[in-house]
Parts: structure tokens; C-alpha cells; sequence
């Protein structure tokens, strides 16, 4: 299904054929792909063509059924879920997630103004509306520093100045050596470099 | 930064504690409620009371102690956290270890500092306090650690909230019949090592065994 490629030597996670069942149905099959420094992967397909399972995956939350993964790197995994606590205020949360997963450089404070979230630090995350609850799960991954992020429809409801929000957020991040995985099925990343595209569940559709 | 990670999940633990006041302090208020229940039930002679005190105080734990499991894990399920829980320093069982001290600090202390209170509402000889406190010290993280175990395994259930209580009794009987002992024998003035020894030998089982078993059955959930 993907382009099977030699590991190349600025791979920061590499994954080997990785197949997932659910229900004895398979999600997906043999996926190989390589995170490389600098460089971001586009994963589309259909509703429930195995988008979040394969970025869960690739987070190590679930484990394939065959393949393996070769990661060495710090892994940040946001889903529609944010796993932020409502009842904490945002500086709270931005604080446990920094101290959970280890410090990067921006502060929390720092991290809520460039998500565009300036001078809420004190308001409940039970408060924000659903796009500004996005956009603190943004901020989630500036705070503490990890090379992998795996992002499961970051756009969604998200208002076009935010999607324009995450694209600087990826750009920054891909020029700073990290890398992306990120699904999507609303609008595609406007960012310079050309992304790697993997299309899930095409294979499936053809045998049906 | 593993230290980083303990101590972040504690002091939000414990914040989120203070935060849900009311809900933190159930399991203190329904030992209470029991207590003072119980003379007005049975009637209040001091003979009777102090006869049944062990058993009462203890009963009355274990029961209060199942109020706060059901939102152990559930609510870290729902908001998505407990799969960043694979993403951090720790391993997972160290997270469980973690939490389920949390949980002890929030409801099985309580419990132990005003169990004097409670004991002398129900006219327990003072000789045997010590023993209940001892057996209070040993019994409430088991009463934690077997309900933590419970709690992950029913998860994955709508709302587990019945079969979590059929889970954990079988597996508290034993606590109960020994920290019991302990204090009825202390009463008549007898040695209570053997009970509390018993005790000590489930706590250590419990705290080997329960975080790697609570461990799989989440990752079992969250996959």
C-alpha cells in the first residue's frame, strides 16, 4: 500500500509493515513509513479508514498486530480529545503537561499567546469553546519539547485564522528538525516543502 | 524528569481533589453517616457498641473506600489523558502506582485520622486504638490497590459501576476478617500480631501484583 523505502539515516521513528486488526477485520495492512527530520506525512482517506488508529500506533498507545515500530525520539500524540482537564484553568494544564513530559524552552504563558489564547491563563479549560479548546491542545505541544508529533485532524473546528495557525505551528516545527505525522480530511497543510502522502483504506475499497 | 512526572501527576491529582470538594469528601461523610447511625439502629448501650465497634468502623471503610472508584480512571478515560499516559516518562504501572497513592491520600487518610472520632463515638476499649489504627494503616491502601485493579478492569463497561462492587468483595473479605480480628482480640487483651501480620503480607502482595495487572487491563481499554 505505501512505498516500502530503506530507513534513511535522519529517521526519528520508522515504522515496518504494521498491520492492525479490530474484530479479526483488518484496519489496516502492511504500513512502512519513516518520520524523517524535517519532513511531514500527510495520512488521508475516508471516515473510518483507520486514520487515528494508525497515528495511535505510531504513538505506541496501541500496538500493531504485526510489524514493529523503531522510534528513540519523544512522541507528542493530540486526537480530538485533548487530555486536558476542564476543570483546571489553562496555565494548570499547560503546567502539568510541561512537567509531565519535560521542559521545552516557551513557557506556558508564552505558549497561550502564540496560540492566540493571550491572557486566558487564568479561565477554566471547562470555559473555552470548542475551537479555543483546540487551540490549547496546541499549545500543549509548545510547551514541552518532543521531535514527533502525531496529529489527528488538527483543523478540526478550527476557524480559518486557526488553520492558518497550525500551518505556521507545523512550518516552525519541520524547520526546527521535528517532524509530522498529521491526519486530515478538511483542508490540507499550506506549508513550503512538499509533503509524503499515504492514503489509507484505497486498498480495501478495490477488493469489495 | 521521571520525579518530574510523579510529582505532576500528584499535585494534579490532588488539585483536581480539592477542586471536586464535595465529591472528595463522600467517603469521609458516609463513614460518618454510619457511625452515627448504627447507635441510633442498635441502640446506644456501651456494652453492645463496643462489641460490634471493630467490625462497624471497618465495614463502613470498605465501603466508603468503593465510593471514589468509579471515577478512578473514567474520567482520564472520557478526556482523552490516560492515552498520554503511554507517551511520558514512566512506564505505565508507575503511573498506577501513582494514582492509586493519590487515591489512598484522598480517600483511605481521612479515614485513618478520624478513626479515633469514630471509635470513640462507638465506646471501642482504648487498648485496642492502636490496633485499629495499625490495621487502618495496612488495610486502607489494599482497600485502594484491589479497587484500583478493579476499577481498570471494568473500564472498558458502560458504567461498571455493579460488577466493579461483585469484583472487589470477594477480593476484600480477607482484608476485612483479618483487620477485624486484629482489633476484636486487641480488645480482650490478646496480641493482635498474627492478624496484623497477615495483613501486612496481603498489603505487600497487593502492592507487587496490582499496578502490573491494573497496567494491562488499561491498555487493553484504551486500545
Amino acid at each position: 500500500m505505501a512505498p516500502s523505502r530503506p530507513p534513511p539515516e535522519n529517521s526519528l521513528l520508522t515504522a515496518h509493515s504494521l498491520r492492525f486488526d479490530r474484530r479479526g477485520e483488518p484496519v489496516f495492512n502492511d504500513i512502512s513509513l519513516c518520520l524523517d527530520a524535517g519532513r511531514l506525512v500527510l495520512i488521508l482517506g475516508a471516515n473510518g479508514s483507520g486514520k487515528t488508529t494508525l497515528l495511535r500506533c505510531l504513538a505506541g498507545v496501541v500496538r500493531p498486530v504485526q510489524g514493529r515500530l523503531e522510534c528513540a525520539n519523544r512522541r507528542a500524540f493530540l486526537g480530538h480529545r485533548t487530555g486536558l482537564k476542564a476543570a483546571l484553568s489553562c496555565r494548570e494544564n499547560l503546567n502539568f503537561v510541561r512537567s509531565f513530559n519535560g521542559r521545552a524552552e516557551q513557557t506556558p504563558d508564552e505558549a497561550l499567546a502564540r496560540v492566540g489564547l493571550a491572557g486566558f491563563g487564568l479561565r477554566l479549560a471547562a470555559t473555552l469553546s470548542a475551537g479555543q479548546t483546540r487551540r490549547l491542545g496546541l499549545a500543549s505541544l509548545l510547551v514541552s519539547r518532543r521531535e514527533i508529533w502525531l496529529l489527528d485532524e488538527p483543523y478540526a473546528s478550527l476557524d480559518d485564522e486557526g488553520g492558518a495557525l497550525v500551518d505556521e505551528l507545523i512550518e516552525d516545527h519541520l524547520n526546527s528538525g521535528g517532524t509530522i505525522a498529521l491526519s486530515t480530511h478538511q483542508r490540507l497543510p499550506a506549508i513550503s516543502s512538499d509533503p509524503i502522502r499515504l492514503r489509507l483504506g484505497s486498498e480495501r475499497l478495490e477488493t469489495r | 524528569m521521571m520525579s518530574g512526572s510523579i510529582w505532576a501527576l500528584l499535585t494534579q491529582d490532588l488539585r483536581l481533589a480539592i477542586r471536586h470538594g464535595g465529591e472528595s469528601l463522600m467517603p469521609l461523610m458516609f463513614l460518618f453517616s454510619v457511625i452515627i447511625l448504627v447507635p441510633l439502629g442498635v441502640g446506644p448501650g456501651p456494652n453492645l457498641l463496643s462489641a460490634i465497634a471493630p467490625g462497624m468502623i471497618w465495614v463502613a471503610a470498605l465501603l466508603s473506600s468503593l465510593l471514589a472508584l468509579e471515577r478512578l480512571f473514567r474520567p482520564d478515560y472520557e478526556d482523552g489523558s490516560l492515552e498520554q499516559w503511554w507517551l511520558g516518562h514512566l512506564p505505565v504501572y508507575g503511573l498506577v502506582v501513582v494514582r492509586l497513592f493519590s487515591h489512598w491520600l484522598i480517600t483511605g487518610v481521612p479515614i485513618i485520622v478520624f478513626a479515633p472520632v469514630a471509635a470513640q463515638m462507638l465506646y471501642l476499649p482504648p487498648d485496642a486504638l492502636g490496633t485499629l489504627m495499625i490495621s487502618l494503616l495496612l488495610g486502607t491502601p489494599i482497600l485502594s490497590l484491589v479497587g484500583g485493579l478493579a476499577a481498570a478492569l471494568t473500564l472498558s463497561t458502560n458504567r461498571g459501576s455493579v460488577l466493579l462492587s461483585i469484583l472487589v468483595f470477594p477480593l476484600v473479605v480477607p482484608v476485612l476478617v483479618f483487620a477485624t480480628g486484629a482489633v476484636s482480640v486487641a480488645a480482650e487483651g490478646i496480641s493482635p500480631q498474627t492478624h496484623l501480620g497477615l495483613l501486612a503480607s496481603i498489603l505487600v502482595l497487593a502492592l507487587t501484583l496490582v499496578p502490573l495487572a491494573a497496567a494491562a487491563a488499561l491498555r487493553i481499554t484504551v486500545e
